[in-house]
């Protein structure tokens, strides 16, 4: 295909360009619009007529000015030089954007997300002869530290390899191998290609998302896990700690790659990243985690329909490194900014409206999107997969609004902030009473395995307290503490051990990640107190002599210990032990006293 | 200058008015719309073309339509956009919401003209803020820590003294040396007095004070324009003069109710409450204009100000304003009635930047978990006196009462402070200290072991010897 040049604007309307003489465009068409040459994107044809979305400022775009058809739909050129950068919402390079015209983002600019100059190492994984099929890996570049990008065998190609390049120094638009097909014609395969965004990428078949992405937040990893190709909702209020918890899982989890879309909102925080990723070490591969993470940043003042496309893209990159065989983690913060650019181009297109002035396709094309997670085993073999943590960002915190809703629908992990635990700085904000998770059950087996065997009992019985300390509290709130039988001021006790000492995690501390074996440590820790302290109070023990014991001062930080302090939580467990059997000993002992 | 004129208005609707279709017209263009095209005295009035297509060109007036007569209208279109001209002199000066001068000293001369709307900041060209900024007040330093080149709303309502706030923080905020500092205040739809008193506070104490001013009964569109006037007045001074900018818009509900009006003349489908659906790109446009940037000596710091209609938080403007800015200042109308000053309610306020701009290096070390401590208790405080209500103070627990005790010592001697107190963030640490010493050893559960030595005993040591919590009784030094 190539360029057509037939199309004059006839209307600007914002992000929304009317042009004729687009018959012989495509629909889904990439385009440049005006003098300028600004990108976009043909969303609806009527004849000769037709509208497009721009991805750039229309400001000053006149009538007349020229429509040019690209020949192809918005794509992504993926390639080695993603990892450790950073790309806007359509896929430009920020970092060399910044180099070309300064701190303030111009228009026109064509510029692709890799570098094509870039000369890499690359390594031959198969030899001529060999006999590939489409997903199957050609050759190995050393694309970061972390990350070894595969030269994979593009879409519908197979046959034999006719040539493949020696161990060596390559530019990026250098061809790295050539595929002879059975009908003799030969693919040349080069180290990029482009892969329209909103495509899914092929894989061979789904699994079952059954081991778990590890994230070092105890109250997720310990009561409300997400699986390695799972999906997970971050709802929450402003202010409520979404993009805190975002950054957390984006530092700590355990995926090999992290996509990480600033999707609407502030410019600030992609700075944060940028500037604190390359100093923070991986815990895994003590390597600067800014390695494997991909930032996409369409912040809330770049232009709308660009927002929306930049969900696309980072989906795609992620399964462009699935494909490679990586376990991918994508964060989108916030979801509900790519919806409201839904709504106000769908707006602007004249859809007549449903909910809320959302278009009714909203719930279709979020099912679609978060249905490109998921674990799989790729077309080359391998297990790979992609697991998306959405932020949602609902109006005035009311989570019955559309978005959150349709969301919960597609969705399988719900953590729901709440705005009261972040008024006291209680973080993560995350609630323990509305949030659930639907893969407890499928990642009990390895957790059995690999941390300890009574992972699913503990969680039961701590999930048991808390929602029965949620009804002792509500008593509490109306009559006082003190009108409670023993039996239920241990629970709140314990609760309160539960939140102080589990659930709250500073990330601005050593406990900031804290992996799955410290925090199976402390809720074994507290229960082993609660059913020890328990079994006291039923035998007519008051719970004030137990509340004043001081190591429950000492239990109250114990997750400020260190991970590696195996011997500390020892010690610490047993002094409790000790200190409640003496408690009951002396109790017993006075009891016996009294009734001699 | 080229430019496009002709004769003749198809349609008025509100601050809309439709021209007939014409090529070589660009979108978001300058139009000056002449009530009378044939009287050379008709004066014209401002608009821009927010629509443009073959059969019709949509402009939206400024100044409003009325008078307009369709048949002997004219309109010019200028062929750029909105443009502010700038240069060094215009710190000190007054200017409409249009940028036109109001102080009779004629306009600014310069070659350098910038479109109001500004461009993006690329991410990549950003520095993460994190100087502090000692704005004088306890509650603002130590609980919602203000940086330099933050966005920081106040969210107040009507009668609440947020203007007084604002004026005190400009004062009392100056990092460095004065000549490099500079505030500019654009009022939109504030009423008269207001903008005298903002003007005659700051001016008074020398500041560089650049004023834009939109008058409750000034045109209603106009005030769509102004905030950016200001802000790009900003970029100029940060950017290109290297100064430290204060930026304070007065009241950002006067904007959204502009936008609001000026949606529903063009027929669009409104959003929540009538607001338009692009509220909150919109109110992104202006906020996130605010920061520090590589390469550049200064950096733009934002207080807007905005009134909750019925004091609701979760109505569009603020809610949206809370969503795209670096945290919030929030105002609470309990507390002023009780005749506390500044009516700062901590729970809900909140400053996303102060994590990385407090600590060691930055402010003190002990400022994180003081801080964290502080909003604990406060909180519990809050529980306390629900149960107080019901049950009677008489019948609570010895650490409730400590808890109400607490409560109120915070609030009476922390957060209220004289209209002409400046605290020190070392003092104000101090005395966060002090307070949580009041405090049973059990409830703080945010202080580490080893603070706790540190800070706790000693102020619990002096208590016991007869110092109370407002005398000065140095700690942790």
């Amino acid at each position: 295909m190539s360029e057509k040049t037939n199309g004059v604007i006839t209307m600007v309307n914002g992000p929304v360009v009317r042009a004729s003489g687009l018959s012989r465009f495509a629909m889904r068409e990439l385009v440049r619009v005006g003098d300028l040459g600004l990108t976009g994107e043909i969303l609806q044809m009527d004849g000769d007529d037709g509208v497009i979305q721009v991805y750039e400022d229309t400001t000053g775009i006149k009538l007349g000015e020229p429509v040019v058809g690209l020949g192809r739909p918005l794509s992504v050129c993926l390639g080695p030089g993603l990892m450790g950068h950073i790309i806007d919402g359509i896929g430009r390079p920020l970092d060399r954007l910044m180099e070309a015209e300064g701190g303030f983002l111009s228009r026109g600019t064509k510029l692709d997300p890799i570098d094509m100059e870039h000369v890499w190492e690359v390594t031959p994984l198969c030899k001529t002869g060999d006999v590939v099929s489409e997903g199957m890996q050609l050759a190995s570049i050393k694309e970061t530290e972390l990350i070894e990008n595969r030269v994979i065998v593009p879409r519908g190609v197979s046959g034999e390899v006719e040539s493949i390049v020696a161990e060596g120094y390559y530019k990026t638009t250098d061809v790295v191998a050539r595929v002879k097909g059975i009908d003799g014609r030969v693919t040349p395969v080069m180290m990029f290609h482009y892969w329209p965004v909103r495509s899914p990428r092929p894989y061979k078949e789904r699994l079952l998302p059954n081991e778990p992405l590890i994230t070092g937040q105890r109250v997720i990893d310990g009561l409300f896990p997400i699986s390695k190709g799972g999906v997970a909702a971050i709802p929450g209020g402003f202010g409520t700690g979404k993009t805190v918890t975002q950054h957390q899982l984006a530092k700590w989890s355990d995926a090999k790659v992290v996509v990480y879309i600033g999707c609407g909102e502030r410019g600030n925080e992609m700075t944060q990243v940028l500037e604190e990723f390359p100093s923070l070490e991986d815990p895994y591969s003590k390597k600067p985690l800014m390695e494997r993470t991909i930032l996409i940043a369409n912040t809330s003042n770049m232009p709308v329909a660009a927002r929306e496309a930049s969900i696309y893209t980072g989906i795609t990159i992620a399964e462009y490194y699935r494909d490679m065989g990586y376990d991918v983690a994508m964060m989108a913060d916030s979801t509900s900014r790519w919806a409201e650019a839904l709504r106000e181009l769908s707006g602007r297109l004249g859809d007549i409206p449903a909910e809320e002035g959302f278009p009714a396709y909203l719930a279709t094309r979020l099912a679609e999107f978060y249905e490109r997670a998921g674990k799989v085993r790729t077309l080359g073999d391998k297990t790979a997969s992609i697991s998306v943590i959405g932020a949602v960002s609902p109006p005035g915190g009311d989570f019955t609004e559309p978005m959150t809703r349709h969301t919960k629908r597609f969705i399988r992990c719900f953590w729901a902030l709440d705005a009261s635990l972040a008024h006291a700085r209680h973080f993560p904000a995350i609630s323990w009473m509305d949030s659930y998770s639907e893969y407890a059950s499928e990642v009990e087996d390895w957790y059995h395995e690999h941390v300890d065997p009574t992972w699913a009992s503990l969680r039961n019985e701590t999930r048991a307290i808390l929602a029965e300390d949620d009804t002792v509290q509500q008593t509490i709130r109306l009559m006082g503490e003190d009108v409670l039988p023993d039996s239920q001021r241990l629970i709140a006790l314990t609760a309160s051990l539960l939140k102080n000492a589990y659930l709250q995690q500073n990330s601005f501390s050593d406990d900031s990640f804290c992996p799955p074996e410290k925090g199976v440590t402390i809720m074994k820790m507290i229960l082993d107190f609660h059913n020890q302290a328990k079994k006291l109070v039923s035998e007519g023990c008051p719970l004030s002599l137990i509340r004043k014991m001081n190591e429950l001062i000492e239990l109250t930080h114990v997750r400020e210990m260190s991970a590696d302090n195996k011997s500390g939580f020892e010690s610490l467990s047993k002094r409790i032990s000790e200190r409640l059997a003496k408690i009951g000993s002396e109790r017993l002992a006075s009891a016996d006293g009294e009734v001699a | 200058m080229a430019f496009v004129e002709y004769t003749g208005i198809e349609k008025i609707n509100g601050p809309i008015v439709m021209l007939k279709g014409v090529e070589g017209i660009g979108y978001d263009e300058v139009v000056e719309v002449i009530p009378d095209g044939k009287d050379p005295d008709s004066k014209p009035r401002l608009g821009r073309a927010i629509m443009i297509s073959n059969d019709a060109i949509m402009v939206q007036v400024f100044a409003g339509t009325e008078g307009l007569i369709p048949a002997v209208s004219s309109a010019r279109f200028l062929g750029h956009p909105l443009e502010i001209t700038l240069s060094p002199s215009i710190l000190g000066r007054t200017f409409d919401g249009l940028g036109r001068p109001l102080d009779g000293s004629g306009p600014v001369y310069s070659d350098i003209k910038r479109n109001i709307n500004g461009s993006p900041m690329n991410p990549m060209a950003r520095v993460y803020p994190r100087d502090f900024i000692n704005t004088g007040f306890s509650s603002i330093d130590v609980l919602m820590t203000l940086i330099r080149g933050q966005k920081l709303p106040i969210f107040s309502g009507n009668g609440l003294p947020h203007n007084q706030l604002a004026i005190q923080i400009a004062s009392q905020a100056r990092l460095v040396g004065d000549e490099n500092f500079a505030v500019v205040f654009a009022g939109v739809g504030i009423k008269h007095d207001d903008a005298a008193a903002f003007s005659a506070a700051l001016s008074s104490r020398g500041t560089n004070l650049v004023l834009f001013q939109n008058l409750a009964d000034d045109p209603v569109i106009e005030r769509i324009a102004t905030p950016r006037y200001a802000l790009t007045a900003a970029e100029y001074l940060a950017f290109d003069l290297g100064m430290h900018v204060l930026v304070i818009i007065t009241d950002i509900t006067s904007y959204c109710e502009a936008l609001r009006e000026l949606s529903v003349s063009r027929g669009e489908i409104p959003s929540r409450k009538g607001y338009p659906s692009y509220l909150y790109s919109d109110l992104a446009s202006l906020y996130e204009r605010a920061g520090v940037l590589k390469d550049k000596k200064g950096s733009i710091t934002f207080l807007p100000i905005l009134t909750m209609p019925n004091d609701d938080i979760t109505n569009p403007v603020p809610d949206q304003t809370g969503f795209i800015t670096e945290g919030q200042i929030v105002l609470s109308r309990e507390l002023d009635a009780r005749g506390i000053y500044p009516p700062i309610d901590p729970l809900p306020s909140l400053s996303r930047l102060m994590k990385d701009g407090i600590g060691k290096g930055y402010t003190r070390e002990d400022h994180p978990s003081v801080s964290s401590q502080l909003f604990a208790c406060y909180s519990r405080v809050q529980e306390v006196k629900a149960l107080a209500e019901v049950v009677g103070a008489d019948e609570l627990g010895d650490d409730d009462k400590a808890y109400l005790a607490f409560g109120e010592t915070f609030e009476k001697t922390y957060v209220t402070q004289a209209k002409d107190e400046n605290r020190d963030i070392a003092q104000s640490l101090d005395m966060s200290w002090r307070l949580l010493a009041s405090l049973p050893v059990t409830a703080l559960t945010r202080i580490s072991m080893e603070d706790m030595e540190k800070y706790i005993k000693p102020n619990q040591d002096s208590e016991k010897q007869g110092g109370g919590v407002n005398k000065a009784a140095p700690a942790g030094k």
